[in-house]
């Protein structure tokens, strides 16, 4: 459903992606594994839209979507969970879910979303940001999955989250991947990403220097954690 | 006792004009992220025109109340469109430039057309005298200015609290890119916002009409004050904006009844003052100082 060909980024003079080539199909999980500064969260601003000094070709779901404005994207099924979560202060937790419009007929009922994640029923009033980490990252997961979304872009879900909040993640994104939607992780956790993920990009100063898939991936950890430098 | 109620009603009649230019201010801010130093403009703009439409089409303020925010709105999209739009790009020092060329060019173009002398503005005798209220005795005009404008006060802080178009302005406010990336078509309320905050400014100037001189200058004064409301209550802030309006009302009639010399300088020390405890202002938020 994405195909990104020969991709580059930069910011002023300065070239942050180089001839980046990725593949997210439906139902796939993917990682993109990389040191800071190695250009993923530079990607997934590409990839949705809201960095535009790029040339190469993004297509979704069949169609170029390189010079598509951002909230076009999100309305043709690209769903973005943002780095640092992005939770509005200023809106409640149900504004948080209501305020992205929604994109499929595989959209979810508030109601869905409450009982898969009842925490966020009981804070439903409550301004967005006053929830915990783990919640909020819930809150940021739910939100593009009401929308209905056919590929989730999520930044480095797991960062700063306590074990049993990364299992939790951990499980959503297998059930997602279950129902055909298809998933671009970021992460730096390579123990998390093998237990989700069927193919992993390692991203290099802006390069794609391998693609593995999940059994190599496993076989190679001690190497990828002493590339990445953790 | 009467006499401090009387300067009370008085602050609070000032700071309604304050309070609803202030308004228009923040929203316009929040959104566009451009300050409007044409804000001061628009509010003579409001108060030349009712003087206008009263004169030649002999429409009363009632009318004027709901014409001119109307005209100022329209007004404010073709500003938009023709000029700020460009700005959304640029350093925000081409986005004073701008919108303080544009009150030069209004304010001479006012000058040119009615001269420098004020204009003459009787309010519905409705609303002229005073009024006995259990032995206060109050000017009934100050009254409904501060009524009125509660009245708009709640009404736009119910729009942005309690409807979807409100959740899109504060969505777009705090973080625009996030918006975007979720789906919401920013750009496509950016010339509505922008003409609604003129509409404000505008409906202020009427109000203000039978209450100050009309004068192609009197926004001048105005604007600087203004801006000090809305340091007070943190740029970008909407209930800030009102709070601060209202305040800086009654500060400004407080120190005209008891300290005359120091009314003006009075406001610019709360403003100090607040930077000082509060640097983003009494409701703004943290990241705003950055």
């Amino acid at each position: 459903m994405l195909e990104v060909a020969g991709l580059n980024a930069w910011y002023g003079e300065a070239q942050a992606l180089h001839e980046v080539s990725v593949r997210v199909g439906e139902g796939e999980v993917v990682t993109l594994v990389g040191r800071n500064g190695a250009g993923k969260t530079t990607l997934v601003r590409c990839l949705i839209g809201l960095h535009r000094q790029v040339s190469g070709t993004v297509s979704f779901l069949g169609s170029d979507v390189t010079r598509t404005p951002a909230h076009r994207r999100a309305r043709a099924g690209m769903g973005w969970v943002q780095d640092d979560r992005g939770i509005y202060a200023s809106l409640s937790v149900e504004e948080n879910l209501l305020l992205p419009p929604r994109v499929s007929d595989r959209a979810w009922t508030l109601k869905q979303v409450y009982e898969a994640f009842p925490l966020l029923a009981d804070r439903r009033k409550a301004p967005g940001t006053t929830l915990s980490g783990g919640e909020q990252q819930m809150l940021a997961i739910a939100r593009v999955l009401r929308t209905g979304a056919r590929l989730l872009l999520m930044d480095e879900p797991s960062e700063g989250l306590a074990p049993v909040v990364v299992a939790r993640i951990g499980a959503i994104i297998r059930e997602i991947k279950a129902t055909g939607v298809g998933v671009l992780l970021i992460e730096q956790n390579v123990k998390f990403a093998a237990t989700v993920a069927d193919r992993h990009y390692l991203l290099s100063q802006g390069h794609i220097v391998e693609t593995l898939d999940n059994s190599d991936f496993q076989r190679r950890e001690g190497e990828l954690l002493k590339h990445l430098g953790i | 006792m009467n006499a401090v109620l009387q300067y009370a009603v008085q602050g609070l009649a000032a700071g309604s004009f304050y309070a609803l230019a202030a308004l228009g201010l923040a929203i316009i801010f929040g959104v566009l992220g451009v300050v409007n130093f044409a804000h001061g403009a628009f509010y003579m703009l409001g108060a030349v025109t009712a003087a206008v439409l009263l004169d030649t089409l002999d429409l009363t303020l009632w009318w004027s109340l709901l014409v001119v925010p109307v005209l100022m709105f329209a007004f404010g999209v073709v500003v938009e469109r023709l000029l700020v739009q460009w700005l959304l790009r640029l350093d925000p020092l081409y986005n004073f430039l701008l919108t303080f060329g544009l009150t030069l060019v209004l304010v001479e173009l006012v000058k040119q057309k009615y001269g420098v002398s004020g204009l003459p503005y009787k309010p519905p005798k409705l609303l002229s005298g005073r009024v006995d209220l259990a032995g206060v005795v109050l000017p009934r005009y100050q009254l409904f200015v501060f009524l009125f404008s509660v009245a708009i006060c709640v009404l736009v802080w119910l729009v942005m609290t309690r409807t979807r178009v409100g959740m899109i302005v504060r969505a777009s406010t705090e973080k625009p890119d996030l918006a975007r990336a979720l789906g919401i078509n920013v750009g496509r309320w950016v010339t509505p916002v922008f003409g609604f905050g003129v509409a404000l400014a505008g409906l202020a100037g009427v109000l203000a009409a039978p209450f100050r001189a009309i004068t192609a200058d009197m926004g001048n004064n105005f604007a600087i004050i203004l801006f000090a409301v809305v340091v007070i209550g943190g740029l970008g802030s909407i209930v800030g904006a009102v709070v601060a309006g209202f305040m800086v009302g009654l500060v400004e009639a407080f120190g005209q009844a008891y300290a005359p010399t120091y009314a003006q300088i009075l406001i610019f020390v709360l403003m100090a003052l607040i930077i000082l405890v509060r640097p983003a202002g009494l409701f703004g938020r943290k990241e705003a100082t950055a």
